[in-house]
Formats: C-alpha cells, structure tokens, sequence
C-alpha cells in the first residue's frame, strides 16, 4: 500500500492560526485557566498540547499543567493488529482530581483512539470535565464522540489518509491529504 | 521491532534487541504498580494458567498480579492439588489446559527442560518461571531492568554473580542476559558449587571472594539452598557464612555506588548480612515490584499483536 500526497491542508502558518484560535476558545469556554489542564494524547498530540499551553501562557501571563498520555494499554485492537505497538509513558505529573482537562490529538477519526484516551485518563484520576481539541477532525466516527474545539473540519473518504506534521516529531509544521494506492 | 517468539524458555539465545524489547516496555508498566487503580484492559479475555510444580510465592503471586492488572483471567494450578498425583503427565495436563482455551501457561518445574517439552505440545504460549537447575528467564530480566533502572545502563558493568551456582537457575538466566547485554560476568563461591561448564561461556570464575568483589558494580548474591546441601558439597553452613558470606567489610573492594541484589528468599546472616540486605544500596525489594512489571511487559509482548503469526 503506497501512499500519494493529493493537497495541503495546512501550512506551519495555518497550524499557528488554529492553535490561537482553540487556545482562545479554550479560554473563553473555561472562563479563563481556573482548573484547567492539557493533556495530548502521544505522539503528536503531545507537542499540539505544549503549543496550546505556551499561547495560554501568552494570553493568560500563567502556565496551565501540562501531561502526556500513552493508550496503547486501552486499545481495543491489541491482538488483532499485525505489528505490535511500541508503548510510551504517560506522564500526568499532577492530580487530575476535580480539573478540567483538555484532551489533545492531531486528528479525529473513528474516536476509538478518544475513548482509549478517557479510559486512560478516568484511571489516573477524576477530573471535574474532559474536553476534546483536535487539529483536524476527518469525520468518519465509529462512537459517539464530538470535538469541543477543531482546528479545521475536513470531510474524507476512508481511503485518504491524513498526515499531520509536527516539528518536534517530523521537523517540520503540515497538514496535507494522501491517497492509498494498492 | 515486535516478539516474535512462541515461547519464552530462557535468555539463552534471545538476542540484545528483543532483551532491549521487554526491558522498554517494562518501563511505562511499572508507572501502572504505582497508580491508585493498577489495572488496564490490555489482556481482557485473555487466560492465563501457572502451573506450579514446585512451591512459590513471589514468582507465582508476580504473573498472578501482572495478569491481573493487565485484566486477564489468571488461574493457579498447584501441582501437589491437581490429576499429576492421579498420575497424569505433563503433556496431558498442557492438552486439557489447551484444550479449556488457555493463551498462556506459565509453569514451573523441578525437571530442566519440562517448559521446553510443554511448549511442543502446546498450542498456547509457554512462558518459563523456572526449571530445575537450568533457567529463570523472567528472574534474569527483572534484574536486568533492576541494574538498569539504577546504573542506567548495563553495557560495560562488572557483575559478580556469588554463592550457589550449581543449583542456581537464576545465575544462568543472569549469565546468558547479562552477557548478551555486553556486562563483564563474574563467578564467586565454593569450587563445589561452581558447575565446570559454565568457565567455558566466557565468564570469569573466582573462589576466593575478596577477588572477586575487587571493582565490581554489582553483586547479586545467590540463595544457599539449603534444601539441596544435603550431599556434602561444603562443610557446614557456619563455614560457609565465613567464607563467602556478604557483608559490609567485603563490599569495601566493589565500586563506591555498588549495587547489592538477591533473587530471595533470603538466608539471613548465611549469604547476606542483615546490615547488607537492609541498605540502601540493595535493591531486594524493588526487585520485586520490577518482577510485576516485566513480567506485564512478557505478557503484552507474547499476547498483543498476535495477528503477525509469531514464530517458535
């Protein structure tokens, strides 16, 4: 199975503009940073989550908790799948009792990865509200899970496939479309 | 890279990437032992039988509770309570386990070679917890990943393996993984208990204690079985005490930051000074929440991905 970029999504730019836009709507939802903690779900997830907390920094003057979550462990695919997954640490290095938590990934689609992740999170502790913020929300969902904050709605076909680049991952910021070919 | 093994019989054989494989997924495990809820779905509707044919506590209770938090069904099989006293061999009794839907077997054994025998026969995945004087594979990781965590590394390091060789399947399990892992090996204790073959697997073998303790980053100090020191094989357990008995003053030749382990239970004031076993520098007890851990990292490895059609 090959993989042919079709069209960019976003640009390192456009990334940016959205993680603004969500740290605002983060903000104006939340009334203000009271409580509030980010959480990306690994891999790039994690570094999303970091940007969102240094804009909050910019906006707000104080730093939000911030923490890494592996789900590998809550997959409900584990024997099923041919390779095996690497897993990573989760690292909350904060009580999640009683906040409200912003879950962080790159891309939304059938949201079994998101209940791996509240599964995840409900385990660690008992946060007051979860919420889900996405930088690209695909459609395409198997449960009933919707996104509080997206950084852009791009319907698909489920033979596409999303890439989403990071800098710290990938080195560089991007977002395009790809077909699979067999 | 993913586990590609069946089985697991022993560390003889398994190559430095696969060693490197459990002790990195053993890591974001041992986070689990420490939280409030220790428990993920990973293994939901998955069994998991030990099939105990000699006494244990902490290698029996370790699958047991890594199975467990792992939300597999777990089942203990006593051999002195099962059909082996109605005379029932080791093979019918792997058929019927296999036969009830079992994943894994974990089993234990006075023969070395019966988990190898088992895991022929079998369709579910053997994992060894210790065969008669031969090997302990999950023993010799745990204490991988304990020197590991604690020195950050394992290549390079200076361990003396000292006491009761010859009866002693952890030694060979620790000779085989350490050695693969590129730490230099070292042998200590009465010629009587120091099997000749094992001079030949490029290890360095002493009598004399003193010698060889000289540098080393980290002693792992053997159980005298004294169930099996029936056969004269030195002369009594007060001489032994003196002879090869670890203790503070000894440890002065090893390296400042030594570090002192024991697979347990221990003899104390026989192999081990209490002063010893109770420092800070020992690692005893860690050892036995790093045994849950790998153990949970064995478990993921042999059940998760199953779907690539793992090999023997």
């Amino acid at each position: 199975m090959k993989l042919l970029d079709k069209a960019l999504l976003m640009d390192g730019d456009a990334i940016r503009r959205a993680i603004t836009r969500i740290a605002h709507e983060i903000l104006e939802k939340n009334e203000g940073i009271e409580q509030l903690a980010l959480v990306g779900i690994r891999r790039r997830g994690v570094p999303l989550a970091k940007r969102l907390q240094e804009k909050i920094q910019e906006i707000e003057g104080t730093t939000v908790p911030l923490g890494a979550l592996d789900i590998t462990l809550y997959r409900d695919d584990l024997t099923t799948l041919d390779v095996q997954p690497v897993i990573h640490k989760t690292e909350v290095p904060f009580s999640l009792h009683g906040k409200k938590v912003v879950l962080v990934d790159d891309v939304l689609y059938t949201g079994r990865t998101v209940r791996a992740a509240l599964d995840a999170l409900i385990d660690i502790g008992r946060p007051q509200v979860i919420q889900l913020a996405v930088l690209i929300d695909r459609g395409h969902r198997e449960l009933p899970i919707r996104a509080d904050y997206v950084g852009k709605n791009v319907p698909t076909s489920k033979r596409e496939v999303i890439s989403v680049r990071v800098m710290e991952v990938d080195g560089e910021d991007g977002a395009s479309i790809q077909d699979m070919v067999d | 890279m993913a586990w590609q093994h069946k089985d697991l019989l022993g560390l003889r054989g398994l190559a430095k990437q696969e060693i490197e494989l459990i002790l990195d997924t053993a890591a974001p495990m041992k986070d689990i032992i420490g939280r409030d809820i220790k428990k993920v779905p990973t293994l939901r509707g998955k069994s998991i039988v030990c099939l105990f044919y000699e006494a244990s506590t902490r290698t029996r209770t370790s699958f047991e509770l890594a199975g467990k938090f792992m939300s597999a069904d777990t089942v203990n099989i006593a051999a002195a309570s099962s059909s082996v006293v109605k005379g029932e061999s080791l093979i019918d009794t792997g058929k019927t386990l296999d036969a009830m839907g079992t994943d894994i077997i974990v089993i234990r054994h006075a023969a070395s070679g019966a988990p190898h025998l088992l895991a022929k026969h079998v369709k579910a995945r053997v994992v060894n917890a210790g065969d008669g004087a031969h090997e302990h594979p999950t023993q010799g990781l745990l204490d991988l990943y304990t020197i590991k965590e604690r020195k950050g590394r394992l290549e390079g390091l200076t361990v003396t393996i000292l006491g009761d060789v010859l009866h002693s399947r952890v030694a060979r399990s620790n000779i085989w993984g350490l050695r693969t892992m590129g730490a230099e090996v070292r042998l200590c204790g009465p010629s009587t208990l120091l099997p000749p073959e094992l001079a030949i697997t490029g290890v360095k073998v002493f009598t004399r204690i003193e010698e060889a303790l000289e540098g080393a980053d980290v002693v792992n100090v053997l159980r005298l079985q004294l169930e099996r020191q029936k056969k004269g094989l030195f002369p009594t357990i007060r001489e032994y005490a003196r002879q090869f008995g670890l203790n503070q003053e000894r440890l002065k030749r090893c390296k400042s930051d030594v570090l002192v382990l024991h697979p347990g239970p221990m003899n104390r004031g026989v192999e081990i000074a209490d002063d010893v076993a109770d420092a800070d520098f020992a690692a005893i007890e860690e050892q036995v929440t790093n045994g849950v851990a790998v153990r949970m990292a064995i478990l993921y490895l042999m059940m998760g991905g199953s779907g690539s059609g793992a090999v023997h």
